[in-house]
């Protein structure tokens, strides 16, 4: 049995078909109209059954005949599956970042995520990156290339951004404010781990994972190892296809 | 342009009509959307849609008319407030328009935007004219369950006659005294507003009515402990919204009718969700009307609320006062020692309140509990960190939300819910 899931987050939707493993998977932007970029990404694609995730759920599943199901599932299932040891995840995603901790069959036992704003999201570095003139994976690599770091105060977005420009007028090295700027999101995500308890094997999943320097600080900040998947940003989609292949019913 | 009878009594009210018409226009979709479109709903809630579709209407009528032959409105916001003595007294007590976020921006133009909805709400009601229960009242009552509201209180004053109540933070023996003398001086306060007496026999009769709702009311409660619960979260969360404002009286038989209905239902396994959807307890900020925002989120994903631990739920009707006290004083001190026992997130410490979230979560056999905080409401906000405590050791699931009456967070509040719900 194929079964398909689809995850259609803030900035990109991803799609992944499943049989007992990876068959294919495909990420594309959101766009202003994701239920016709959904259609159009399943196109002619063969899979039994759909299970649809992310922001868009409720739009697009009834529209696709799929179930849904939150991310925080999602990325559950696909985490344990991948890494049947993994005990907790972090989710930096583009809009919200989360951390859930497994229980012994690798069903969610408590998970945190932010409420309403952007701190401590892919966005937040999305906008930052902007503000230094920065393509998002220079900008990383920018980081990780600092000698010293500036600390920011604000989390909040707009006021960071702010801080920022006041830092760059006063002359401030954009390596180091590229630095400061990441050790705020995990400043905010490390506080959100510690509330959940994170223990034993942490996977760190989402398209924040794809960012070399928010995993090195990760790990420095948590004083523990940190896994990444192959392709960390697929993982709430996997996660999908394979609770479609445990049993949630189309149209469900 | 014809004014509408509403119209011609709302402007006489010096209602912003403009502004109003608005927000009435705005609400009816919404409870179309949220209410009517609940499967299987007790016929009792006929009332409820007929009252929210004339919601400035009807009830406010009978205000004027019982101001117009010189009976006193009083305005409330907080269920400290003894409203026996309103009735007693043959004054008619309302709690007051604090539920959206249509009346926010208004308020913002004064208030700190950091402050709670409930309180910016209810002070944009006033300062945009668009709340008649406010405009027909003769006095607010107001009390000092937080800072903000206490300060918003004085703002208030400057517009139409504010009296406040000391809640005090302990219950002890200094809070205890002090919280009776607060209850005599407003005892003297409505006395003094509406001319009349309260005596042994008219507030003993008020005592029996406000119990007989709340007696009502709890067992509304025991009823939806039922599986399939015989009712959806929120209607029983409307039935209480309305009676906050309702003739006491009515309510009683009201609410009667719609427990009879619901017994009958809970006889037959009848439900308005299928039998093993997950329960949840709601626990924390009150819900003014028309906030029905979380109820709807979860009951949308599937689950079903069987209980509100809040002002607008258990705190509400949960405590009786004695009845058939021969003398006044000891009337009195029975009168304020039942609104003492409000687990209000004011008191330190609020154990009290801890154990009764644990109980009803039992006696509703709920699968968890969502803890509801308005964003900026500092002392339930700081609560939760013991709650989730409690719960942990309880072994009752927990999820804790903050948010306020604006829709900009409902995707993230919809994720995080459906994720709870998955994981009970």
């Amino acid at each position: 049995m194929i079964t398909a899931g689809l995850d259609l987050g803030s900035r990109t939707i991803k799609l992944v078909l499943f049989d007992s493993g990876v068959r294919s998977s495909e990420v594309i932007d959101s766009g202003l109209k994701p239920l016709d970029r959904c259609r159009r990404l399943l196109g002619d694609k063969q899979y039994d059954k759909l299970v649809v995730t992310g922001y868009g759920r409720d739009l697009v599943a009834p529209e696709l005949s799929g179930a849904t199901i939150s991310e925080i599932s999602a990325q559950a299932a696909a985490v344990r599956f991948l890494y049947p040891d993994a005990a907790s995840v972090i989710d930096i995603g583009g809009q919200d970042s989360k951390v859930i901790r497994l229980n012994e069959k690798g069903g969610v036992l408590k998970f945190e995520m932010n409420d309403r704003c952007a701190a401590g999201t892919g966005k937040f570095l999305e906008i930052m990156a902007r503000a230094l003139e920065l393509t998002i994976d220079e900008f990383a690599r920018t980081s990780l290339e600092a000698k010293r770091s500036v600390t920011l105060n604000s989390l909040c977005t707009v006021f960071a951004e702010s801080e920022v420009v006041s830092l760059i007028n006063k002359g401030e090295d954009a390596h180091a404010i590229a630095l400061g700027l990441h050790q705020s999101v995990v400043t905010r995500v490390s506080g959100m781990a510690r509330r959940v308890g994170v223990t034993g094997q942490v996977i760190f999943a989402g398209g924040g994972a794809k960012n070399a320097c928010l995993v090195r600080l990760l790990e420095d900040k948590l004083n523990l190892k940190i896994t990444v998947p192959d392709d960390p940003q697929i993982t709430a989609a996997l996660g999908a296809a394979i609770i479609a292949a445990n049993g949630k019913n189309q149209g469900e | 342009m014809t004014l509408t009878a509403n119209e011609q009594m709302w402007s006489e009210l010096g209602i912003d009509l403009e502004s109003h018409g608005q927000l009435m226009n705005a609400l009816g979709p919404i409870y179309g959307e949220i209410y009517l479109s609940q499967k299987n709903r007790p016929q009792g809630m006929g009332f409820y849609d007929f009252v929210v579709g004339d919601i400035h209407g009807i009830r406010v009528k009978e205000l004027r008319e019982h101001a117009k032959d010189g009976g006193k409105v009083v305005a409330t916001y907080c269920v400290f407030v003894p409203e026996e003595f309103c009735w007693a007294a043959g004054a008619i007590p309302v709690s007051l328009c604090a539920g959206t976020q249509f009346s926010v921006p208004v308020a913002e133009e004064v208030l700190p935007r950091n402050t709670c909805a409930l309180i910016k709400s209810s002070y944009g009601f006033k300062l945009g004219r668009l709340c008649p229960y406010v405009q027909v009242s003769h006095l607010i009552v107001g009390e000092t369950t937080c800072d903000g509201k206490k300060k918003m209180f004085e703002l208030l004053a400057e517009q139409q006659p504010v009296y406040v109540m000391e809640v005090p933070n302990k219950r002890s023996t200094a809070g205890r005294a002090l919280w009776q003398q607060e209850v005599r001086d407003f005892k003297a306060k409505i006395e003094e507003l509406t001319g009349n007496e309260i005596t042994v026999e008219n507030l003993g009769e008020a005592i029996k009515k406000v119990n007989a709702r709340r007696r009502e009311f709890r067992r509304l409660s025991a009823l939806r402990a039922a599986d399939p619960a015989p009712i959806s979260g929120k209607d029983a969360l409307l039935a209480t919204q309305v009676s906050m404002y309702d003739d006491v009286e009515r309510q009683t038989q009201m609410i009667t009718a719609l427990n009879d209905e619901l017994e009958e239902r809970v006889k037959k396994g009848e439900g308005v969700a299928p039998k093993g959807a997950k329960r949840i307890l709601i626990s924390g900020s009150p819900m003014a009307i028309p906030n029905w925002k979380l109820h709807h989120i979860v009951e949308s994903s599937g689950a079903i609320i069987v209980g509100e631990e809040s002002c607008t739920g258990s705190r509400f009707y949960n405590e009786l006062i004695p009845e058939g006290i021969g003398n006044l004083e000891d009337m009195l001190t029975a009168l304020a020692d039942r609104y003492l026992k409000t687990n209000c997130a004011c008191f330190t410490p609020n154990t009290e309140r801890l154990d009764d979230i644990i109980k009803m979560a039992r006696d509703l056999k709920a699968d968890g509990i969502i803890h509801y905080n308005l964003q900026f409401c500092h002392t339930y906000a700081n609560e939760a960190v013991q709650v989730d405590r409690a719960l942990a050791e309880a072994g009752i699931p927990l999820l804790r939300v903050e948010t306020d009456y604006s829709d900009e967070d409902a995707g993230q509040l919809k994720t995080r819910i459906d994720a709870f719900l998955e994981m009970l």
